[in-house]
């Protein structure tokens, strides 16, 4: 009953008076206390992941599992940062409190957690990104070979993209009068025919069929027929 | 028939087929050297700036001066090198337009990416604006979609005080606001979710016609937004190219006489573009010559 019912029936209740408030102005307010809950729960979850990262890296390093030192590390940094964090080390003092340590602002490098964003965090999130760049080259001369139809067409829709996003489509492109036959290849008119029509036409496709999959879910979560949001997993 | 690999010269076709098994360092090397060396050089190309360039630049001119704007940093520093420079010449054209600018941010680095934004673009070119009069900061609110939702109905419950603590009833540019109906135009500057996609999904389609709303995107985010575009979205910036377009049309409008660099990062970044576009190109044509050098016409087709 505890573990069942009661999470179904606040799942059910929290659906309906959401589908609701989109129909009814009464429900309107409802509707703003459950988003109000919701929120809430989306800062506990802070905490409850951060206990799960705990749990999941500790049990790593203890069993010695491999790449058991990448966990030490993310524990290291994550306690780091928290201590920091909360602790308000080297915050600049507030103006109108300047006594008050915990009034004080973290956002300049001259506070621990401002430093460790400017210097830490930013650059070393840019650089995974960055990566990509490297990988992406390396896949693409590997895997990117015309061996079918459909490889063809997608290497040719690849080419299009990547001459159109540089200023070299423009120039290879620009000599064809705007009000010619052939003004379709141009490299604005080729981009457009790419993303607007055929891109645009699938990306609906998938979206609708995406919201038709979610509204169906979510009446069976709703209704009571789909459980599986309720159980331990 | 007879194939067309076996006319050509077998050194020829022995040093074709070795291209195409190529190291991957070399790959590494020469990828770094295309985006370095333009960086170096300081290498531009001229833009011509496209329809949704122009639809979002047309979108933050059509509303009258004094409007508010709403301003979502909802991207963090692994995407900022895509993002920050359209995020920058949204602010300056909103601040050059006389907008009054609400910042926020739906990503935990969104905020801090707005305070830089606030101290190198706004109050670097307009340093008569006033915070609390012409902008306000309103921080990052955990629950994603959760808050666009709220903030329909009421952003007092959304945010209860900007992110220095002041209440938003004694904010000045947040007088008389109760939803985010109540601003002229939304952006969200969006590497994901929540992003661009969730103001269109729970703020833009809960009130249809009561602000107007642009997006700034990642070039892999953008054709996830593309059909919303131009119905749901006025206008929308697409990666480093969208942002490259747009900062001409506002730089020109809106010159800046000093630290100019700022508002060009998006065309300095099409340098270094260019060229890996074109490795990328030129890497793809060698392993399909390579393919075709190994298998033939016949044998690439199969």
């Amino acid at each position: 009953m505890l573990q069942r019912t009661i999470p179904l029936l606040i799942l059910s209740a929290s659906g309906l008076v959401l589908i609701l408030s989109y129909f009814s102005p009464i429900t309107e307010t409802w509707s703003e206390q459950v988003v109000s809950w919701f929120n809430i729960l989306a800062g506990v979850a802070f905490v409850l992941g951060a206990g799960n990262l705990l749990a999941v890296n500790l049990e790593k390093i203890s069993s010695k599992r491999p790449g058991w030192a990448y966990a030490a590390i993310t524990l290291v940094s994550f306690g780091a940062m928290l201590v920091v964090g909360l602790s308000k080390w080297g915050s600049v003092p507030d103006a109108k409190y300047p006594n008050v340590h915990l009034a004080g602002s973290q956002d300049s490098t001259q506070a621990g957690y401002g430093w460790a964003y400017e210097y830490v965090l930013s650059p070393l999130t840019a650089t995974m990104f960055a990566l990509l760049a490297f990988y992406v080259a390396s896949a693409a001369f590997r895997a990117f070979r015309a061996k079918n139809l459909e490889a063809i067409l997608l290497l040719g829709t690849a080419f299009i993209i990547l001459l159109v996003q540089i200023a070299a489509g423009a120039f290879l492109t620009n000599w064809i009068p705007e009000d010619s036959f052939f003004a379709f290849l141009r490299a604005e008119s080729l981009k457009a025919i790419v993303t607007e029509v055929f891109q645009t036409a699938g990306m609906r496709a998938i979206l609708i069929g995406i919201a038709l999959g979610t509204a169906a879910t979510s009446l069976r979560l709703i209704l009571g027929i789909d459980r599986s949001a309720l159980s331990k997993g | 028939m007879k194939q067309r690999n076996e006319q050509l010269p077998p050194g020829i076709r022995g040093f074709l087929i070795r291209m195409g098994q190529i190291d991957r360092r070399w790959i590494y090397l020469a990828v770094a050297v295309a985006i370095a060396a333009p960086m170096l050089a300081r290498l531009r190309f001229p833009e011509v700036p496209g329809r949704m360039a122009h639809a979002t630049f047309d979108a933050i001119e059509s509303i009258p001066p004094g409007s508010r704007v709403l301003i979502a940093y909802d991207f963090d520093p692994a995407s900022a090198a895509e993002l920050e420079p359209m995020a920058n010449a949204v602010l300056h054209h909103c601040a050059s337009k006389g907008h009054r600018i609400a910042l926020m941010a739906l990503w935990p680095l969104g905020k801090q990416l707005a305070d830089d934004a606030v101290r190198d673009i706004l109050l670097e070119y307009h340093p008569d604006k006033v915070e609390g009069v012409d902008y306000v900061q309103l921080g990052f609110k955990t629950g994603n979609e959760g808050v666009i939702k709220l903030m329909t109905t009421s952003i007092g419950e959304a945010y209860a005080a900007d992110a220095s603590g002041k209440p938003i009833t004694k904010i000045p540019l947040l007088e008389g606001v109760r939803t985010i109906g109540d601003f002229q135009l939304i952006a969200s500057i969006s590497a994901g979710t929540p992003g661009a996609q969730q103001w269109v999904q729970y703020g833009d389609s809960a009130m249809p016609d009561a602000f107007k709303f642009v997006a700034g995107t990642t070039g892999v985010q953008s054709s996830q937004l593309l059909p919303y575009y131009p119905k749901q979205m006025e206008g929308m910036l697409i990666a480093i190219k969208g942002a490259a377009e747009y900062e001409m049309l506002v730089t020109e409008k809106y010159p800046v006489t000093r630290s100019a660099d700022r508002l060009a990062l998006g065309r300095e970044r099409m340098g270094p573009q260019f060229v890996a576009h074109l490795l990328l190109i030129g890497l793809i044509v060698l392993g399909n010559v390579s393919m075709l050098a190994a298998r033939g016409w016949k044998g690439a087709a199969r």
